[in-house]
């Protein structure tokens, strides 16, 4: 079996869960013996990505062919392209700006990118070329099945599919409802649609995110598979113990993920005022960044609980590591999430996690407490029993920390290979 | 000659409604659940089966006998909910043919914890099944049928008892039958009757399962089986819950059908027949002694008591609730007092249950809530809140937090399921 992969970004220049699952998946295949032909945008500049060079934009668009020390099977393609999961219009105007100014420092030519300031149009226009280079360079690869991340991919995975005559998988982390509510942007949703509509088999990361297809997308039930993430051991495990108690007075309850709409903080600090209500030695630590950072800060000042949230910006490596180490509870209080990595890496901390009813994790998830997003009165109801309570704190530790493991990449991988022999049959029988 | 002994455990908690920290009003029953839930089972259950017990009385000509035991809190909700469940259950009772054990009012764990708490709670009950039916109680079964010779020791002291109903576990019993009379370890007169739980689980919860080599069970194959204990045993100890009958076996699986002809397969071989727990031990002599140093019970593959104390959580809680016991009793107040011990009933500690919580089971079925977490939460919000209304009386000392050094190692790191 061969896959041709289309995904996003890999360890360790990652910005969120959905690069953490494509390196989970990719690596079980290659356990698994599957050869992957990993393609992903190699973005022209930024802050993460300098291990990366820059190839002339005339040339092919893509990089030689290489491999990763660690996945023998894995063969990665790049296609040069300043795409990346979630962007907003906004953030993709910043980000190409910053991309131009720094092509034109090096080669003293412009660079014009399609023109026009309808920057969200640029965007697409810049998914649609890349879906051409795609199929170039898919034309010289041979691979039995296409699978590919997330909706950026799909004109993509479409072309390559129909070129070829190929089985095209599409796996869906997240959808426009998850990331905006009911303010969908149309094109992303036409594009989401179209991929999922084109596809043979179509994988979703919960059965919360598949009703999601079948009620809001018109997908067929029996098209959608569920196959939930799993979670990569980090091999640290010993790391805790090393290093001792941290010794504090306060308890710290932990949010850890984007700012944004989409991951309640908002909810979490509702939560946290009414928690402060009834104890004083509590602090309520944010980690992350996103468009809802500023409007963060502003509503912990305007529900006067100021000094006791903190908020740290992005964090990465071992300080995400110092910071599991210092919380006594993780709390998730997405309003709407596909699946939720983060509380499956605080219970490999030994982190107890309250998450939301609305998420896919709580689908794997038993021995984690469960809340609705909206219902910060229950949300602080339980903040406060785990920090007053130690039994409950110790069992959720103990059972959470156990459960976790059982939740591997591998057995996600050997889903997605029957997913693709189902694809194979029903492209065969067509 | 074989004698079929069936006891039917009849038992409702009393649910607590959703009691968050930031409650404050000393209400803590969801009567509109604990309502609903009675008056379903009263309609699947409880008024069907008593019906049919009844009709089967009448028809065998008292040649038929059960023994019920019905917990104090089951008999408050029956009487507040489902009244005519009562009237079926007094028409019983006058047919000569029943027989009602005593077991602790409030469905609790109270002999682990305090002895003086025990023995009133069996007083309670004997009074208030004594006022009910007219019938002093002369077997004690305990809750879950939880055992040990400490328990046959204090239980012989009371001398109220002539016998005690417990588990036929095989780690207690060996190479012996539970077909027989037993004395418990150290005790002059108290007899032990043993449940046959090979038999009583066919019933129980084999019933319906279609992938039982045994299905389906017949009144006859089953009249069949306990004719094979002749030669081996005086007694089938049939002692299960009573909603086996349309809650546990639905009516379509043909449970009440099995019943209603399996007295009369029984009673088709002349020597076999059916007693109460009275009639065997006036019928039989025991025939040796039962030593059981640990705590036994019904529950589980284990028969230990590790679905209700297995876990910090469920220690926890009810270290806390037996800690109160002085302090409430001081208070003189009696509806602090009734509210204290209905949070007694081993229920509550069993909705706390982690074990086999994620394989999703029996233990799940039967809780109101989603998580065992969801319930000690619960628990503890509803035991604040008794706490500060006790402090309030007597000035004693609030709901202790209990820090992480200050719980025992092996429930610390305790084996995960």
């Amino acid at each position: 079996m061969r896959v041709f992969m289309l995904g996003w970004e890999f360890p360790p220049f990652i910005s969120g869960g959905l690069g953490t699952a494509c390196y989970g998946l990719t690596k079980a295949l290659d356990q698994l013996g599957t050869e992957v032909i990993f393609v992903l945008p190699t973005m022209v500049q930024s802050r993460y990505t300098t291990h990366v060079k820059l190839l002339t934009p005339d040339l092919a668009m893509s990089e030689a062919p290489f491999k990763v020390h660690q996945l023998k099977n894995v063969l990665f393609r790049t296609i040069t392209s300043p795409l990346q999961p979630y962007l907003t219009s906004s953030d993709y105007q910043q980000h190409i700006e910053q991309s131009l100014a720094h092509i034109q420092r090096q080669r003293g030519q412009t660079y014009d990118l399609c023109g026009g300031l309808d920057y969200s149009g640029d965007m697409f226009t810049e998914v649609a070329r890349y879906a051409q280079i795609a199929v170039k360079l898919a034309e010289n690869e041979h691979f039995d099945v296409i699978h590919a991340h997330d909706w950026m991919t799909y004109p993509a995975a479409v072309a390559v599919a129909a070129g070829l005559h190929k089985p095209l998988v599409v796996h869906i982390h997240s959808t426009e409802f998850d990331r905006s509510g009911e303010h969908v942007n149309q094109p992303i949703y036409d594009i989401e649609r179209e991929g999922m509509h084109a596809a043979d088999k179509v994988i979703t990361v919960s059965h919360y995110t598949r009703s999601i297809l079948i009620s809001r997308y018109g997908i067929p039930g029996e098209k959608v598979e569920v196959v939930h993430n799993g979670v990569e051991r980090n091999g640290n495990q010993n790391w805790s113990l090393a290093d001792g108690e941290i010794s504090k007075d306060e308890k710290i309850v932990l949010f850890l993920g984007r700012i944004t709409m989409q991951k309640g903080p908002e909810y979490f600090l509702r939560a946290a005022k009414k928690v402060l209500e009834k104890m004083d030695n509590v602090k309520f630590v944010m980690v992350g960044s996103g468009d809802l950072m500023h409007r963060a800060v502003e509503i912990a000042a305007e529900l006067g609980i100021g000094s006791k949230v903190l908020f740290t910006g992005f964090l990465r490596g071992d300080d995400v590591h110092k910071i599991y180490k210092m919380a006594d509870l993780y709390v998730m209080p997405s309003v709407s999430e596909p699946f939720g990595i983060t509380p499956l890496e605080a219970l490999e901390n030994d982190v107890p996690v309250i998450i939301s009813k609305q998420s896919g994790v709580s689908e794997v998830l038993q021995h984690a407490l469960k809340v609705d997003f909206w219902d910060v009165d229950e949300m602080a109801n339980k903040i406060i029993a785990v920090l007053k309570y130690a039994p409950l704190e110790i069992t959720l530790r103990n059972h959470g920390n156990f459960e976790v493991r059982r939740l591997r990449w591998i057995d996600s991988a050997e889903k997605c290979l029957r997913i693709y022999d189902d694809a194979l049959a029903a492209v065969a029988y067509a | 000659m074989a004698s079929v002994c069936f006891y039917f455990q009849v038992h409702q908690p009393a649910r607590l409604r959703h009691y968050t920290v930031f409650d404050n009003k000393a209400d803590y029953f969801d009567d509109y659940k604990n309502a609903e839930i009675c008056r379903k089972v009263a309609n699947k259950c409880y008024l069907p089966a008593n019906r049919l017990i009844l009709d089967i009385i009448r028809r065998c000509d008292g040649r038929f006998k059960v023994a019920y035991s019905l917990t104090g809190i089951l008999l408050e909700q029956l009487f507040s909910f489902s009244p005519e469940v009562m009237s079926t259950f007094d028409a019983l009772a006058q047919t000569g043919c029943v027989e009602f054990l005593a077991e602790t009012y409030y469905h609790s764990l109270s002999f682990l914890y305090s002895h003086d708490e025990f023995v009133e709670q069996i007083n309670k009950h004997a009074e208030t099944i004594e006022k009910l039916f007219g019938q002093k109680p002369r077997i004690f079964r305990n809750t879950e049928l939880i055992y040990n010779n400490d328990l046959a020791a204090l239980i012989e002291s009371t001398g109220a008892f002539d016998a005690i109903i417990t588990e036929g576990a095989d780690h207690i019993l060996g190479y012996r039958s539970p077909n027989f009379i037993y004395r418990p370890k150290g005790s002059e007169k108290l007899k032990l009757l043993l449940k046959n739980y090979s038999l009583s689980d066919d019933i129980a919860f084999r019933f319906s399962n279609r992938h039982w080599t045994q299905w389906p069970l017949t009144a006859e194959k089953f009249a069949r089986w306990v004719n094979d204990v002749n030669g081996n045993g005086f007694v089938v100890n049939l002692f299960m819950d009573y909603e086996t009958f349309g809650e546990h076996q639905w009516a379509d699986t043909g449970i009440f059908e099995f019943m209603r002809h399996l007295p009369e397969e029984v009673l088709k071989y002349p020597d076999n027949g059916f007693k109460t727990p009275s009639e065997v031990i006036k019928a039989y002599e025991a025939v040796d002694t039962v030593d059981v140093p640990h705590l036994i019970s019904w529950a589980d593959t284990e028969r230990d008591l590790s679905a209700w104390l297995g876990n910090a959580m469920q220690s926890n809680a009810i270290h806390e609730l037996y800690r109160m016991e002085k302090n409430i009793k001081s208070s003189g107040d009696q509806d602090l007092i009734a509210d204290w011990r209905r949070l007694q009933s081993s229920d509550h500690f069993y909705y706390m249950c982690t074990k086999y919580f994620a394989d999703g089971d029996v233990h799940k079925y039967f809780n109101p809530y989603d998580s065992p977490y969801d319930s000690y939460i619960n628990f503890m919000n509803v035991l604040g809140n008794l706490q500060s209304r006790c402090a309030k009386k007597t000035s004693g000392p609030n709901l202790r937090e209990i820090t992480r050094n200050e719980i025992p190692p092996d429930l610390r790191t305790q084996a995960v399921h």
